[in-house]
């Protein structure tokens, strides 16, 4: 939670094209306002893009694509569904998803935080990237679609299945086609037809742990969850075969 | 002299957008105005750039059920008088009519729509062909490659065509949308990608009961065109989407495939896919790839297909467009986004976004779809045991 003495700003996005919500974001939080409360969201897309400061913004309704876009810090968090691409490059802060989220969500991302309570559509995290102390990550609570971590470059991706019933498997095949950078912990097992040509399966060490219980806490803690009984199952772990899967694809 | 006019008449500069679709059903059967339908198309506006907008309404026309409601777009408005000529000697005219319009600012160039409420003379043992849907057919496919500049655009039993070069609320201005009562729904926004934006060139696209609404690219255009052609249709309508109209007509109509299987035919599972089914499916999917491979739609698409009583949606098979469906009652609902249908219904039963190539499919009088999270394919029932 973000320290704040100014009351939190309320606005009725019924109606409001996003270049206007965006504006009145904008100004907002150059005023020093550090939380918000939209009301009535029917699509407007990027929101949250180009703003820069802490800011906590609390989205009630149907955010539209590219969500949080090119975003550098603020905190959103929707009490709802997101749609495609939600985090799109997003460079730095949080995205808390009280509900699913479609395709391509952490599309390009380069820092920051998403975390989804529910399901995610196709090509979550696709081409997703780190560089040095940049290392974004995407915890997803249910379970994924196909091409999940497509050209996925750096950062941590996690699949919990937490919505799965007893003995269903999560079905996402091409997981990892192209990926040549990051890492993958998938709960539960994934079947080696479901992988993409470009990734392999290793065993998870000490620093994985590391890596992976912070951010399990952590989505707990946003919905309410027990850490101890999403750790209790094992862990697949997904990595590149090689940096540069494609390096003679157009030379012979 | 500034010529650009000539060369871009509707300034269709280089802008990076795409479609949107929506189509609503009620399986009772229950019509309900149009207002739904364009809350949810122009809460899309921002998918389209103004160069296209239409919307289908099946069960609009119950004073005329039984009659083929000819949709026809006069380019040169002189050829009225002959195309009246052709149809009142292929047709029993019922009734026609100016189509319905309101003066709406912002429209460039409407031109004349005429509908004609027509029927089949059952008694006429010299049509050819004899087959009364066929017989339809190919006086539209006449009509349409005649050159006069007139093209029938809607040619089903009880079902509207609305469709024009304008945004989304424009269109839905021009035709009154709201006014009409219907039980299926399909609505379009346009973003020309590769062909011109004209007004025979917006969405629905449609023959007999089949509507066609789509986002993408079909980049097997030439393909699926010859292969139509051979069979009797006639693309006229210079944009790509044209040909799952007539796919689906000669797929489920003429060969008499479950909706099931015609998806397959236009979404085909990929090769490594087929090869881990059972064996018995692997002859199915093998065979359907080698008799319809010219039915392939390549490239990325979404579509919302509909006919009389059955509103279909489909992605290509890697999802490269989106779709969104959901239910709440008695009514399917299909998008682009989730954000419109939330618009037009606040409280959903469910939310999902189909697999890839798997078709999600509302009927009249049947239980509404739901969810399958599973991409494990199974044989449709017509496979023999």
């Amino acid at each position: 939670m973000i320290e704040c003495v100014q009351p939190t700003l309320q606005i009725d996005a019924l109606g409001l094209h996003y270049r206007e919500l965006n504006n009145r974001l904008r100004q907002a939080v150059g005023t020093g306002v550090c939380r918000i409360e939209l009301q009535n969201v029917y699509g407007q897309r990027y929101l949250g893009t180009d703003l820069h400061q802490p800011v906590e913004i609390h989205i009630h309704g149907t955010p539209g694509n590219d969500l949080g876009s090119f975003m550098d810090g603020p905190r959103i968090v929707v009490h709802g569904n997101a749609q495609d691409g939600c985090g799109n490059t997003m460079n730095g802060g949080e995205l808390i998803i009280h509900g699913r989220a479609g395709d391509a969500t952490g599309h390009s991302m380069r820092g920051g935080r998403i975390f989804v309570r529910d399901d995610v559509g196709y090509r979550v995290a696709i081409h997703m990237k780190e560089y040095e102390g940049q290392r974004p990550a995407v915890v997803i609570g249910g379970t994924a679609q196909h091409f999940l971590g497509e050209y996925m470059a750096g950062g941590i991706l996690v699949v919990l299945g937490l919505n799965l019933e007893p003995g269903e498997r999560h079905t996402a095949s091409f997981i990892g086609t192209g990926m040549h950078g990051g890492v993958m912990y998938i709960r539960g097992e994934v079947d080696d037809y479901q992988l993409g040509k470009e990734v392999g399966s290793v065993s998870l060490t000490e620093a994985d742990d590391q890596i992976l219980r912070p951010l399990v806490e952590e989505f707990a803690a946003h919905f309410g969850q027990d850490v101890a009984q999403i750790l209790d199952r094992p862990f697949t772990k997904l990595a590149p075969l090689s940096v540069r899967p494609y390096g003679q694809l157009y030379a012979y | 002299m500034d010529a650009r006019w000539l060369e871009n008449p509707y300034g269709q500069d280089k802008v990076y957008d795409a479609c949107g679709l929506i189509g609503i059903m009620e399986v009772t059967g229950r019509p309900f105005s149009g207002h739904d339908i364009v809350t949810g198309i122009v809460n899309m506006t921002e998918r389209g750039n103004g160069l296209g907008s239409g919307f289908a309404a099946y069960g609009c026309y119950p004073q005329y059920a039984d009659c083929y409601a000819l949709h026809v777009m006069y380019t040169v408005p002189d050829s009225r008088a002959q195309v009246e000529s052709l149809l009142g000697s292929a047709f029993i005219s019922v009734h026609d009519e100016e189509v319905p319009h309101n003066p709406t600012p912002g429209l460039r160039d409407p031109p004349l729509i005429w509908r004609y409420f027509v029927r089949v003379d059952e008694h006429d043992q010299a049509r050819v062909p004899q087959d009364e849907s066929e017989y339809v057919v190919s006086q539209v496919m006449s009509v349409n490659t005649s050159g006069m500049g007139a093209y029938i655009y809607g040619s089903g039993k009880n079902v509207g065509v609305f469709k024009g070069v304008g945004l989304p609320e424009q269109i839905a201005d021009y035709f009154g949308i709201s006014e009409y009562e219907a039980y299926l729904w399909t609505a379009h926004n346009r973003f020309p990608t590769n062909t011109p934006g004209w007004w025979g060139g917006a969405h629905p696209f449609a023959l007999l009961d089949w509507t066609v609404v789509h986002n993408g690219e079909i980049s097997s255009y030439g393909t699926n065109r010859r292969y139509l052609e051979m069979q009797g249709y006639h693309c006229t309508m210079r944009t790509d989407t044209e040909v799952i109209a007539y796919a689906a007509d000669l797929l489920m109509r003429r060969h008499k495939l479950p909706v099931e299987l015609a998806a397959k035919v236009m979404a085909p599972p990929l090769w490594i896919e087929i090869e881990r089914l059972e064996p018995r499916e692997q002859h199915l999917y093998r065979t359907l790839r080698q008799v319809y491979g010219s039915l392939l739609i390549n490239g990325p698409f979404t579509v919302i297909v509909a006919r009389q009583g059955e509103m279909i949606g489909l992605t290509d098979r890697i999802r490269l467009r989106p779709l969104t469906a959901a239910t709440r009652g008695s009514r399917l609902y299909l998008a682009s986004e989730e954000a419109p249908i939330r618009l037009i219904s606040h409280e959903l039963d469910s939310v999902w976004t189909p697999v890839g190539g798997e078709p999600v499919v509302g009927r009249l009088g049947q239980p509404l779809p739901a969810e399958r999270r599973s991409q494990r394919m199974r044989a449709p029932a017509l496979v023999p045991a």
